[in-house]
């Protein structure tokens, strides 16, 4: 039963369509270039906008920067960086600010050009010294990948996941990149090999890069960006676009304890506090659209948003349940995710414009009516300290 | 080619929350801070308890024995010194005392054929003005 109060809704998005901007254009551009779509497309001007959202990819002091950048005096300011998932966070702070009267149409955007930096995020080291945790752990080389592959092994030796039931995640994503032209642009244009739908036997047949994770399961890195505008019911009556309501979130953090269980994250308080609110359950979703930085990501992540117990992840993929023309569902990340569309380093708007798109209507690989999405996000590394943003959408 | 080998990149021996970590370490001495008031063993290092946020610590010596929780085999990695090291195992391991530390693992021909759950120990990396705890099979 979806029986909430519709308080805030998301009336207006874009993705930027380039993965590879070849250095042309800058992030601030980019956003600025996705806030006018979105505005675009939600039928609202600039000067609807009273709040901005930064996770601060426009550099330091970017609710000033933002501000002055597109030529706003937003009277709602919030400059919440949590990595990947400041953008949930962002959505759930949009609804709260905008129940409680403080503004009416809030905007939040995006841009990276991280790709055109040719930043490796995943297999660099860290550079340390600075801050405690790294001055105990940067002198074991530790990348970012092998951060997730630690999840990965530890899951395997409590619960028996195999590398088969991990690659189920990588070939549903694929198999929706395949419908989506912007995926199958931007796998082209980061020069992937041999682009086709996947097999399982193809992703454990990739290079592997961590044991145990192999080169298919590990995202992309892209250049890229977007915008969300969020709108009170009284804005949103009025808009281009049906309203995507935002019904419950939350929020948390997760980082190594002495004794804890590194196969369970932040979702675990986040999705609890973001379903409770909304008032539904995590079987009544049609669309999971969960930050797939690796396959182990996924996993992880659904099993601690109450999809199925803990541990029981790998048996619960099987059988491509994950496709967004599979029955049970819930169809994961039906843009071709950050495995196979887009990741330029922080993914979250992301997760809220396909939540968007297919409560619309508008997805390529659409499900049919679908009603209910999760959108959760997972910044920082999911084997040592990050933060989880969850939220639940709904369509009318 | 550059003529000098690349080396391990070591902590900051100033950093304040971990300093008297690594000051240990000179004298191979593996520390953890145990909270007097509450009982709390504190790691990573910090001038406070993570029970209470009070500051009643005491240092001390880990037998530098404990349990693997999980590792990984890095075959790809860019940083100069540790391009010459891999394939390499990156672990946590569990000390018998409590404390979970990041660590490499060391003394093992495959790394493949580490096992979660398997008895490491501590072994010194000397440097100069510290040693690096690694550990190895035993
Ligand atoms: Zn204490």
């Amino acid at each position: 039963m979806v029986s909430q109060a519709r308080e805030a809704a998301i009336v207006g998005i874009h993705e930027y369509p380039s993965r590879d901007v070849e250095g042309r254009v800058s992030p601030l551009q980019i956003k600025a270039e996705s806030a006018a779509a979105a505005l675009a497309d939600a039928g609202l001007a600039l000067s609807d906008v009273d709040a901005i959202y930064d996770a601060g990819d426009g550099g330091g002091m970017s609710g000033l920067t933002i501000a002055e950048y597109f030529g706003l005096k937003p009277s709602v300011i919030d400059t919440t960086n949590v990595g990947g998932s400041s953008y949930e966070y962002h959505a759930a702070h949009a609804k709260r600010d905008i129940a409680a009267g403080k503004a009416k149409v809030a905007l939040l955007t995006y841009g990276s050009t991280a790709h055109s930096n040719v930043q490796r995020i995943g297999a660099g080291g860290r550079a340390g010294g600075i801050h405690p945790a790294d001055n105990m752990e940067s002198f074991t080389g530790m990348t970012l990948i092998a951060n997730y592959a630690m999840v990965a092994k530890r899951h395997m030796h409590e619960y028996g996941t195999t590398s088969e039931q991990l690659a189920e995640i990588s070939v549903a994503t694929r198999y929706h990149a395949m419908r989506n032209p912007e995926a199958v642009r931007a796998m082209e244009d980061l020069e992937f090999l041999d682009i086709r739908e996947t097999t399982i036997a193809d992703v454990i047949g990739s290079r592997m890069i961590a044991d145990p994770l192999h080169l298919l399961e590990c995202c992309m890195i892209s250049d890229g960006g977007g915008a969300v505008v969020i709108a009170s019911p009284e804005v949103a009556k009025n808009c281009a676009k049906p309203p995507v309501w935002i019904l419950g979130s939350g929020e948390a953090t997760r980082y190594p304890e002495n004794g804890g269980d590194m196969t369970v994250s932040a979702a675990a308080q986040s999705g609890p506090q973001a379903f409770g609110e909304a008032g539904v359950s995590p079987a009544e979703m049609d669309i999971a659209m969960i930050y797939d930085s690796f396959s182990i990501t996924v996993l992880a992540l659904l099993e601690d948003l109450g999809f199925c117990a803990k541990g029981e992840g790998g048996a619960w993929v099987e059988g491509g349940r994950l496709r967004f023309d599979q029955a049970g569902g819930p169809a994961l990340n039906t843009d071709g995710g950050g495995l196979s569309s887009n990741h330029p380093g922080m993914r979250g708007i992301f997760l809220l414009i396909e939540a968007a798109r297919q409560l619309r209507g508008e997805s390529t690989a659409q499900v049919p009516d679908a009603r209910l999405a999760v959108a959760h996000g997972n910044g920082g590394m999911l084997g040592t300290r990050h933060c989880a943003g969850t939220v639940i959408l709904a369509r009318d | 080619m550059s003529d000098t080998t690349p080396t391990r990149p070591l902590p900051n021996p100033d950093e304040p929350d971990t300093a008297e970590f690594w000051r240990k370490t000179k004298d191979k001495v593996l520390g953890y801070q145990h909270c007097d008031d509450c009982g709390t063993v504190v790691f990573y290092p910090r001038r406070h308890c993570t029970g209470c946020l009070g500051s009643n610590l005491t240092w001390q010596a880990s037998n530098g024995e404990g349990t693997l929780y999980s590792y990984s085999i890095i075959r790809q990695a860019y940083h100069p010194f540790f391009r010459t090291q891999v394939p390499f195992a990156v672990a946590w391991v569990d000390l018998d005392e409590g404390p979970r530390l990041l660590t490499n693992i060391t003394g093992v021909e495959d790394p493949a054929t580490l096992e979660i759950g398997q008895r490491v120990r501590v072994v010194w990396e000397e440097h100069e003005a510290l040693n690096i705890p690694l550990f190895e099979p035993f």
